[in-house]
């Protein structure tokens, strides 16, 4: 097994070939360049497109302590065939779930392309023992999951201690290579400054994260535009200097299909039409589903939907 | 034909953008009408809605508070025949939509006229910048109805503060006509509460609480000393406001006269303004300057 | 799965705006007929398409809203209440916000200007000027203590082509709110938001001859700013007709205020926030399709960091959508004229020549219209002409530089000094360097930010006087010596 490296004083990784800078983020101009972004206005046939896809990359999620099978076989389903209705209307990409429910999920999955996904390492605070934590990726691992959405220590990274983060994150991966794709969430909501967003972005990514993901959705503030944008930058970065491909994933309040629309032009701007994809690209929601549903609809009646006509699962 | 009952109309407080009675359920014969009569507890809410606003008030752009002024004013003068019968008349109505225009247009020209950026003595930039000071209490003049609790209402919120205003008791209708064009105009909840009810049992708990940073005592009259000694408590920041003053500086100069002083234009009175006053306003008052240090490597 | 993602276009309409068929003078509070009964025609930039014919005002024309101002100042406006002279420009603020979606749409059909930045810089800025400077009116007394501020008398201003409506903000508000009376003349080709504010004017019921609007090319400016009975001049425009303005001026005592070019340093430091500065960069010279005075012509960036910034811009660039001014999705809109695109073109042919670089993003333009590919060149020297004149389009130059003073050295290197931008994490650079460039408004981590709040003009011959601010009151009054 192996132990990360303790890092020296600064924060240093060893990231092969060559370090991206780890540079600033200025705050107000920032958001005011999220801001612009989400004025472009996407009508009709793109906006057919953007919803499409937004189905295409939701990963599904239900994360409550009331969480029972039931629940999760009928989410399943929803995800599986959305609108009953409409046969043109695509597949999540995942489902996504709290380790104990894994099973059900996958039994319902079975046989189709949508994918499971389970958070662990004591989701949503991330404050247990490194042990604890480490078991439970395997045990979800060994259930089958297909991807596993991780969260950082945010007390460790917020305390300076960044070679306890990273470590984590090394270890979570060894037990995920290969057999499991890893998202590893940083929960901005807490982080504080874009600056740090960054910082843990470039950690992440340094510790083997397949997808960095804003948050757990139990934060007061979760996925924002410019969080994402943030986030974005750092995976560009990345892969101008070393090729490596990260994806992201914005999870936690977006409930509006005009929201996810918003968030797909910023990727679509920022890394272009190779990051719109399942392999680069998730969304992490739930209520959100219904009302790209009706969108949808609405582009192709031209009438305001009503969700009474929309199966909640 | 018979005529036609009119709806008679109740009067509450106005706490947090809503119209509640006082928890008490007391009132009290004002004008002919019954009136909501606020109690300490009232108050005590009043002043924690009144911090709560205070984040978001104080962080609007001044662009945006002075529009929001003079939507009030916007609201007034629809209501200038209500207004009218509340006070003295057509003419301090039109005195008090005017004096909020007035006001309007100072919050995005106090830092140009207040500020400064400093030439010290050293390797470092050094600015003055007006900030609020949090929650301001106001005991309202008596009279005029309307103008006295407008001239003191404005300055202390044009700047970022929010406010507890305890109304004139023997003319609190005006006041809550008031809120009503408070209410409609864009002004966030909290920023401003009015409490009706009587004066020596109100007074007293607003000078003594802990969290109003700053006290108005237009209306204190004879009250004025033991509630300034009640607000030494936690350094008050108190003034003695004058029914009619219009000027954004807020020299707390105490004048023995009530009454409306008609549409002067500032221009006079600024020359005509009471001696003294050039020098005292280095003094921080209500919602103006606090030193900032800012050094250069 | 398609191989792209078109954003749909999305217009705005255009029906929101009624232009006439052909508009006269606006003189004395209604419009008549040019004494010539010359006309020109006004175009869409866009489209090449005519969109009304504009009155030429001549010599008698002038001399007419000369005089209608003049009246109006003698018999009203400067002897009306202060207070009262405030709410006639709140109401001018206030309908102006109405009318916002008129306007903004009538000024990017006009002046050729992407909608985006008409509805949400140009419009709001305008209204914001208005409402700022009426709070002015009636606390002049406060702006300049102990100096009995009073009106200078009859104001002639001309405006320039590349912010319309915000220039004429930026002109009568303050003038109006010192208590002075106006003659303004919009630029030859964008006439049209200036002809529909008098209809504002007349919802506001301002008095008649406060605010006269007369259109005309080059001679009407010429003709108002040697009329014998203007009390000061306000100008806005080319470096070189604001030197003739000055001469023209000499002797006579007439009160003058220039705001020219500007050849502004956007200076980079190696610490600055990459990404953000690349926006800024951007914003600097391609918002507005870089008819800027204050455009951020030229690019300084640290040497250590020189590459990683170019790639990031080139990659930036070719992000930019460039196209009808009219789709809510285009960033960059049309050359305002023909003229204006020679010029553009010429100095672009005279970099390539001298040796520079050029990079051009692959664009489609339109067919008809007036358009330039956003431009960056790099291996520019200081000598070139693309780094020494002002270009007015979307045309980046490129220089490097060392250290801090190398870059104030550079920066300052220049006949102008309108304006600056520096990007740096650190504050106390940020101060320092905002000291020792010289420059009229220096931006730190930003740029292109305007606020009718903050003082605007520029240093050397950029030209002098302030507009905004309590400072941009000064050149509207008249004051006694302290």
């Amino acid at each position: 097994m192996a132990t990360a490296p303790v890092l020296p004083g600064g924060f240093e990784l060893p990231l092969e070939p060559r370090l991206p800078r780890l540079g600033s983020v200025d705050a107000v101009a920032l958001e005011e360049r999220a801001a612009v972004l989400a004025t472009r206005s996407i009508k009709r046939e793109a906006k057919l497109f953007a919803l499409d896809l937004a189905i295409r990359m939701m990963d599904l999620t239900t994360l409550e302590g009331a969480d029972t099978p039931g629940k999760v076989a009928a989410l399943s389903s929803k995800g599986i065939r959305p609108d009953s209705s409409d046969p043109n209307i695509p597949s999540v990409a995942a489902i996504c779930v709290y380790p104990n429910l894994v099973p059900y999920a996958l039994e319902r999955t079975r046989g189709t392309n949508v994918k499971v996904a389970s958070v662990a390492t004591a989701f949503p605070s991330g404050q247990s023992p490194i042990d604890i934590k480490l078991a439970e990726v395997r045990d979800v691992v060994e259930m089958g999951a297909h991807e596993v959405d991780m969260v950082i220590d945010r007390g460790a990274f917020l305390s300076g201690r960044y070679a306890k983060v990273y470590d984590e994150i090394v270890r979570v991966k060894e037990i995920c290579a290969g057999r499991a794709h890893l998202k590893v969430i940083l929960e901005t909501g807490e982080l504080g400054t874009y600056d740090n967003v960054r910082r843990a972005s470039l950690l992440a990514i340094a510790g083997g994260a397949d997808f960095i993901k804003t948050s757990t959705g139990k934060a007061a503030t979760n996925a924002t535009l410019p969080v994402q944008l943030c986030m974005l930058e750092a995976i560009r970065d990345v892969h101008e200097e070393t090729g490596r491909v990260v994806g992201m994933k914005a999870a936690g309040g977006i409930r509006q299909s005009k929201q996810a629309v918003q968030f797909l032009v910023q990727v679509h701007e920022t890394l272009g039409l190779a990051w719109l994809t399942p392999d680069r690209y998730r969304l992490g929601a739930s209520t959100l589903l219904n009302d790209v549903l009706m969108q949808i609809r609405k582009e192709r009646t031209g009438r305001y939907q009503n969700p009474d006509y929309f199966t909640v699962d | 034909m018979s005529e036609r009952l009119p709806v008679q109309k109740t009067y509450k407080l106005f706490i947090g953008g809503a119209f509640p009675r006082s928890e008490s359920g007391r009132t009290y014969l004002a004008e002919g009408a019954n009136v909501s009569r606020a109690s300490r507890k009232d108050l005590r809410d009043a002043v924690r809605i009144a911090r709560q606003a205070g984040g978001g008030w104080s962080s609007m752009t001044a662009y945006n508070r002075g529009q929001v002024l003079y939507r009030i004013a916007e609201m007034m003068e629809t209501r200038e025949a209500e207004l009218a019968t509340l006070c003295g008349g057509p003419a301090e109505v039109a005195g008090a939509i005017d004096r909020m225009v007035w006001y309007a247009g100072w919050s995005d020209k106090l830092a140009q006229v207040i500020g400064s950026a400093n030439p010290v003595a050293g390797p470092y930039f050094n600015f003055t910048v007006p900030e609020p000071t949090g929650v301001v209490g106001i005991v309202a003049p008596s009279k005029p109805a309307l103008l006295g609790l407008v001239s003191r209402l404005l300055p202390v919120i044009v700047g970022g503060n929010t406010v507890v205003v305890i109304a004139s008791e023997p003319h609190p209708i005006a006041a809550i006509e008031l809120a009503e064009c408070l209410a409609t105009a864009d002004v966030p909840g909290g920023v401003v509460n009015i409490l009706t009810g009587q004066r020596a049992e109100l007074a007293p708990v607003l000078a003594a609480h802990m969290d109003v940073a700053a006290l108005d005592l237009a209306g204190a009259d004879g009250d004025a000393a033991e509630l300034e000694k009640l607000g030494a408590e936690n350094v008050k920041r108190i003034v003695r406001g004058r029914a009619d003053a219009q000027s954004p500086y807020e020299i707390g100069v105490p004048r023995a006269e009530d009454g409306l002083a008609p549409d002067r234009d500032v221009g006079l009175s600024f020359a005509a303004a009471a001696p003294g006053t050039s020098q005292s306003d280095t003094e921080p008052r209500c919602g103006h300057a606090l030193q900032r240090r800012r050094s250069r490597e | 799965m398609s191989t792209a993602w078109d954003y749909a276009p999305a217009p705005e309409a255009r029906d929101i705006v009624k232009i006439q068929e052909r508009y006269g003078l606006f003189i004395g509070g209604k419009f008549v007929e040019p004494g010539s009964g010359e006309r020109y025609t006004t175009i869409d930039p866009a489209r090449e398409e005519p969109l009304s014919e504009i009155a030429q005002a001549g010599k008698a024309d002038v001399d007419r809203a000369v005089r209608a101002a003049r009246d109006a100042f003698a018999n009203g406006w400067s002897g009306l209440r202060p207070s009262e002279r405030a709410k006639y420009l709140f109401r001018v603020a206030r309908l102006l916000q109405e009318r916002s979606r008129e306007f903004a749409v009538l000024e990017s059909l006009n002046a050729g200007k992407p909608i985006r930045e008409s509805r949400d810089v140009d419009v709001p800025l305008a209204a914001a000027h208005f409402f700022y400077y009426a709070g002015w009116a009636d606390k002049l007394e406060y702006a300049f203590p102990n100096r009995k501020p009073r009106p200078v008398g009859v104001t002639g201003q001309i405006i320039p082509w590349n912010f319309p409506l915000l220039m004429l903000a930026w002109k009568i508000a303050p003038a109006l709110a010192a208590g002075n009376t106006v003659v303004l003349k919009p630029a030859e080709t964008t006439p049209l938001s200036a002809l529909l504010f008098c209809d504002v004017l007349r919802q506001a019921e301002l008095p008649p001859g406060v605010v006269n609007i007369i259109t005309g090319d080059g001679r009407t400016g010429a003709e108002l700013v040697s009329h014998p009975d203007v009390d000061k001049i306000a100008f806005t425009g080319s470096t070189e007709v604001g030197k003739a303005i000055q001469r023209n001026l000499a002797g006579t005592g007439k009160r003058l205020t220039l705001e020219l070019g500007g050849k502004a340093a956007n200076i980079v430091f190696d610490d600055a926030p990459l990404d953000q500065a690349v926006e800024g960069i951007v914003n600097g010279i391609y918002f507005n399709q870089g008819h800027v005075c204050c455009a951020g012509s030229r690019l300084l960036v640290q040497e250590s960091i020189y590459e990683a910034v170019v790639a990031k811009l080139k990659r930036r660039m070719a992000t930019l959508r460039v196209g009808d001014p009219l789709d809510k999705n285009t960033d960059v809109g049309a050359i305002n004229s023909k003229q204006q695109l020679e010029k553009i073109t010429a100095l672009v042919q005279s970099g390539v020549d001298e040796g520079a670089e050029i990079y051009q993003p692959p664009c489609k333009l339109p067919e008809r219209g007036y358009w330039f590919v956003p431009t960056v060149f790099t291996n520019v020297a200081q000598s070139y002409r693309i780094a020494q004149e002002e270009i007015f389009g979307p045309v980046l130059s490129v220089l490097t530089f060392r250290t801090p003073d190398e870059a104030i050295e550079k920066a300052n290197n220049t006949p102008y000094g309108l304006s600056a931008g520096v990007w740096t994490e650190k504050g106390s650079r940020i101060l320092a360097m905002a000291q020792k460039l010289r420059a009229g408004v220096v931006w730190a981590n930003t740029y292109n930010r305007f606020d009718p709040a903050s003082p605007f003009g520029g240093y050397k011959e950029s030209g002098f006087g302030r507009e905004g601010g309590r400072h941009g009151l000064e050149p509207y009054v008249v004051l006694d010596d302290a």
